[in-house]
């Protein structure tokens, strides 16, 4: 599975795993559930390889906010590209509790969307959809890059009024 | 009234080149139509009975002459030559192909208008008061502020996948003409501390199935705090709104389920979060937003006009249009005039292409170019001196706009019904029409006073049915329609949800039983000057149930 890299404008291979909650944990990075972190927080977070936290549309942060920026990967996950709870928690990840690490937006993650996910602080997409991967690979995203809210992404102040937003 | 800039001009050429992509996407079979759904109706386009139907925006119900002749162009062009103004302030076509849509919104982009947000699980077009700016007893011009929110919540990265729709409305007047006691968000514009503005705000608010009022959860919010308050509210409800169950997942649901003390609670944390940031609304921003809606050039006149009274003596039809149809102006010697979109007989809201021109041209000499949308259905223009009341009434005569109906029981809202309407269960205009010409005799009107009938086909309640004084509602049992009624529905400052008054009844019945609730209430009135709503509120249901329901 490859995933998209923001910064990099490019797909690379996936370095994380992400194993069901009964699965011992591979070698290297792995990716897990909140309810797993919980369970085994002392254990995981002496492990000596990279952490994640999976993250499904209706979780939240609750209990684990101060626990954020030990994990080098948040994949969020969009049940439906209707969904539009991962869009506040990406927001929330950054802004609220810092959170430096990759944001990856992992479920649904189509073209149409991409934009809105950039905005709100996701750097990793790993879409499924054909048209969608090709579309990224191609640079042939059509959409506007007129905003009229800050948001999370850093960006330029532009247009005369305190709202208004261009890309960086 | 606003401009756009350079910066607005860009947005709504990309958007318009972003779904000309996203339609060359489902006309190829690339996104299927389950795909494409959601984005057209970002956009506006809805697949209903017979064809695609377009909503176009009108913020806050605000248009210029020049605006009204493009909506005419399109009409004609793109359209059967007519289009029907809608309960939200905005403009349904309903015969649109789908492949032409981008170009019909290029079209639109010319004159600074779009679809945006006209529909979807988003926030959809923010409304305000109809006769704002205009009106004698307004204290604070909501435009501005319904044109801020309108930008920060244009494609919004965050609230675009809501679990429902969001609807957001503004008012600047104790009378409150914007209904915003039954908005998701209610925003009621007060001067506080040393005369600055600021926002009651009300939460919660809908109709839909279940109808409920607003709680409010400020008294008085500082202006400088509107965007990071919304914000804070729109939070709460994407991350903890019902998303199982379609039918309960508006932020009404939310409030009721939550409680008021517990929602609002929420929803203060996450605005001390926000509170002084990015969000911050900067007064130098408000005031030159504010710039665009500055009044237009009016003359110093007399409070009365000689012209018009004695037109006004040497004709009945003519007095009786400015006694209707005619509202205080906060200058002197202007009126708000109400443009009737409900001729006797026709369908509500409804207006051709010739009659858009006419209402654009008669702006343009009379009204300083500008119109409004009124989500009664009605078209008003807002800066008419009063000398100049005969010339205009003359005019708009010629053309069927003339009608003397403004509030009183022909004045119905309908929505589009069965006739159109994809999710409707009954046909509300062939209702709306028969009842208009039942009480067609304007003396009789006048008798009865001031009235809202108002008629949903459906459960949805795009008709407003709970909050009219006669509200009527079309539902399907066992494939018959039938129609409910329902009394005592208000959406004012005083707002309240009308009370089901008993069985439903047939299409064929449903005219007699509205003469009859309005015969008890003529024959158990204080006098003329108690109108229904204050006599049903005295003595409540029963006298209606009793004339209703005699045989049973």
């Amino acid at each position: 599975m490859t995933v998209y890299d923001v910064k990099r404008r490019a797909f690379g291979e996936d370095a994380w795993s992400f194993p069901a909650d009964d699965e011992a944990l591979p070698q290297g990075p792995a990716a897990i559930t909140k309810a797993r972190f919980l369970r085994d927080r002392e254990t995981l977070l002496a492990r000596n390889a990279p952490l994640g936290l999976v993250l499904v549309a209706g979780e939240t942060f609750d209990g684990i906010e101060n626990d954020l920026n030990r994990f080098d990967l948040i994949a969020l996950k969009f049940l439906r590209y209707a969904d539009g709870r991962p869009y506040s928690l990406a927001r929330l990840a950054r802004e609220r509790h810092g959170f430096k690490g990759k944001l990856r937006a992992i479920g649904d993650v189509l073209r149409d969307q991409i934009t809105l996910m950039l905005r709100a602080g996701f750097d990793a997409l790993q879409p499924t959809h054909e048209g969608t991967i090709a579309a990224l690979r191609d640079g042939k995203i059509v959409t506007v890059d007129h905003y009229f809210q800050p948001a999370t992404r850093e960006e330029r102040e532009e247009g005369g009024y305190a709202w208004r937003r261009r890309p960086a | 009234m606003y401009r756009y800039d350079e910066f607005d001009q860009s947005f709504v050429l990309e958007r318009v080149a972003e779904f000309r992509d996203q339609v060359a996407r489902r006309l190829s079979g690339e996104l299927t139509e389950d795909q494409f759904k959601p984005l057209r109706l970002m956009n506006g386009v809805y697949l209903q009975l017979h064809a695609y139907m377009l909503r176009i925006a009108i913020p806050y119900g605000v248009l210029s002459s020049r605006q009204m002749r493009k909506l005419a162009h399109i009409a004609r062009e793109y359209d059967k030559g007519y289009g029907h103004f809608t309960t939200r302030q905005n403009l349904q076509f309903n015969w649109v192909e789908l492949a032409r849509i981008p170009d019909l919104l290029a079209e639109l982009a010319e004159v600074e208008m779009h679809a945006l947000q006209t529909s979807g699980n988003c926030i959809r077009n923010v409304t305000a008061d109809h006769f704002a700016g205009a009106a004698a007893d307004e204290i604070v011009d909501p435009r501005p502020y319904a044109e801020i929110l309108r930008q920060w919540s244009a494609i919004h990265p965050e609230f675009t996948y809501l679990p429902r729709k969001f609807k957001i409305a503004v008012t600047g007047a104790p009378h409150d003409r914007a209904a915003v006691q039954v908005h998701d968000i209610g925003l009621h514009a007060v001067r506080g501390p040393g005369g600055k503005t600021g926002f009651a705000v009300y939460v919660g608010g809908g109709q839909g199935r279940t109808p409920l009022i607003a709680h409010k959860v400020r008294d008085y919010l500082p202006e400088e705090d509107l965007l990071a308050y919304c914000e804070a509210i729109l939070r709460v409800y994407n991350l903890e709104g019902r998303r199982d169950n379609k039918y309960k997942a508006r932020i009404k649901i939310l409030v009721h389920e939550k409680g008021k003390a517990e929602i609002a609670a929420a929803i203060e944390a996450e605005f001390a979060q926000l509170k002084g940031k990015t969000l911050n609304l900067p007064e130098a921003d408000v005031q030159a937003i504010s710039a665009y809606f500055a009044p237009p050039s009016l003359e110093q006149l007399a409070a009365t006009s000689a012209a018009l009274e004695t037109a006004k003596a040497a004709n009945k039809a003519l007095e009786r249009f400015v006694r209707h149809n005619v509202t205080a102006h906060r200058n002197a010697g202007y009126g708000v005039v109400t443009v009737s979109l409900k001729p006797i007989g026709e369908p509500p809201g409804d207006a051709t292409a010739a009659q858009m021109e006419v209402v654009a041209d008669v702006a343009e000499r009379f009204s300083h170019s500008e119109i409004r949308v009124s989500h009664e259905q009605n078209l008003v223009l807002p800066h008419v001196k009063l000398d100049e009341i005969p010339a205009l009434f003359a005019e708009l005569a010629k053309h069927n706009l003339a009608t003397p109906n403004a509030g009183l029981v022909t004045d119905i809202i309908a929505c589009p019904g069965l006739d159109y309407c994809a999710l409707a269960n009954a046909r509300s205009i062939p209702v709306a029409q028969r009842l208009s010409e039942r009480f067609a005799d304007i003396a009789r009107q006048e008798e009865i006073g001031d009235l809202k009938i108002k008629i949903s086909g459906c459960i949805n309640a795009c008709g407003h049915h709970h909050v009219g004084h006669i509200g009527l509602l079309g539902v399907d049992q066992k494939g018959k329609e039938l129609y409910q009624i329902t009394l005592g529905g208000s959406a004012d400052e005083h707002t309240s949800i009308g009370e089901i008054i008993g069985p439903g009844f047939p299409t064929d019945k449903v005219v007699d039983a509205v003469e009859a609730v309005i015969d008890v209430y003529l024959g158990l009135r204080k006098g003329p000057e108690e109108n229904f709503l204050d006599a049903y509120r005295r003595v409540g249901a029963e006298p209606f149930k009793a004339a209703l329901y005699a045989d049973a």
